[in-house]
């Protein structure tokens, strides 16, 4: 087991093992090709969610995409 | 600058005396908002709330761009058209409240779908560009034309119980892609239309979209630029998400890859749904 931490996702503080950007979208059971992810300020490129490794008072937004409108 | 001056009638001193009155619009910005040109992509969920606004200010030209009729399921959202209204090409529909609203405003109903092929040209036709499209392919060539012409953009975007809405500068503020580099892939995303999504959240999603062209016309600081204002119904609460432009990005980023118009795959998810329809369904 590996001890939680805590992240600020999508502006809410939540405690979290997940080692990864990545890892967190699948704990979270988000769906990577349906949002795009701020890390820290900085809009991530979906190649480096694996990459990106979460630490302490990380704050992440999942932005997702919206349509609406006409229909 | 030298602004002319306008002279108003009796009955538009009348019309817009609460707006004239407000120090931030006064009679300068009234004649500001009569002069303006603003088009709005897709006279639906979030157009009606928009355009039904900006013709109540006084916008002098109002381009309304939708393809579609009005089906009878668009009507507990799309306030612009009324039950006679169904089967009705939309910007027709359109047309004939907002006249009716306010005459001194001139429609100019586009009854197709942007195009690559027209997005250019029409948008160099207005002051600025109101995103209310609920497809991505659509929602990503509204951006790529807007960077072109360097129109400003105000994205606006509901799904069931939550929308967002972002004002784009281009070249000084984040851009659509600068968030979100490609659309989703075809059916992941689901649509209203597959979704579902309140119907008075279009109204909180386009007032807000109207009054930031507003705010774009008459000059007001603060536009909702490099933010993007979510808001969720549920909680009745409201957040921003400061965006950045991204060096990234692939059109206004320092080394952007978009250099021409394209159209990704069109809504290839939404044809088996609309065939589920018995009515066939507004696309």
């Amino acid at each position: 087991m590996s001890s939680s931490f805590s992240v600020i996702v999508n502006g809410k503080e939540e405690a979290t093992t997940a080692a990864s950007v990545m890892e967190l979208l699948q704990i979270k059971k988000v769906d990577p090709h349906m949002v795009s992810v701020e890390y820290n300020g900085e809009i991530l490129d979906r190649t480096v969610f694996p990459s990106t490794h979460l630490k302490s008072g990380d704050k992440i937004e999942f932005l997702y995409y919206m349509g609406g409108g006409t229909a | 600058m030298m602004v002319k001056l306008m002279r108003f009638s009796e009955t538009q001193i009348q019309r817009y005396s609460r707006h004239i009155l407000l120090p931030e619009v006064g009679g300068k910005g009234q004649a500001a908002l009569l002069k303006a040109r603003v088009l709005v992509i897709g006279a639906g969920g979030l157009g009606s709330p928009v355009a039904l606004y900006l013709a109540a200010a006084g916008i002098g030209t109002i381009g309304l761009i939708d393809g579609d009729v009005v089906d009878l399921s668009n009507l507990h959202r799309q306030i612009l058209h009324h039950t006679p209204d169904v089967d009705r090409p939309k910007v027709a529909s359109a047309q004939a409240k907002l006249t009716a609203l306010n005459p001194d405003v001139t429609v100019v109903p586009h009854h197709e779908r942007l195009t690559a092929d027209n997005a250019l040209s029409l948008f160099e036709q207005y002051d600025i560009v109101i995103d209310g499209t609920d497809n991505f392919p659509t929602k990503f060539l509204a951006n790529d034309a807007a960077i072109f012409t360097k129109r400003p953009l105000i994205h606006g975007g509901i799904l069931r119980f939550v929308g967002q809405v972002m004002t784009i500068l281009p070249g000084q503020s984040a851009c659509y892609r600068c968030i979100f580099k490609e659309p989703p892939p075809a059916g992941l995303v689901p649509t209203c239309q597959e979704a579902g999504v309140l119907g008075a959240l279009a109204g909180v999603i386009g007032t807000i979209q109207a009054t930031e062209a507003i705010k774009l016309i008459l000059g007001l600081p603060q536009p909702l630029t490099g933010r993007l204002l979510t808001y969720d119904a549920l909680a009745s609460s409201f957040r921003q998400i400061t965006v950045r432009r991204n060096p990234k990005c692939p059109i206004c980023g320092e080394q952007p890859t978009i250099t021409t118009l394209t159209v990704a795959e069109q809504q290839v998810c939404e044809l088996p749904t609309a065939a589920l329809l018995s009515n066939g369904g507004a696309a």
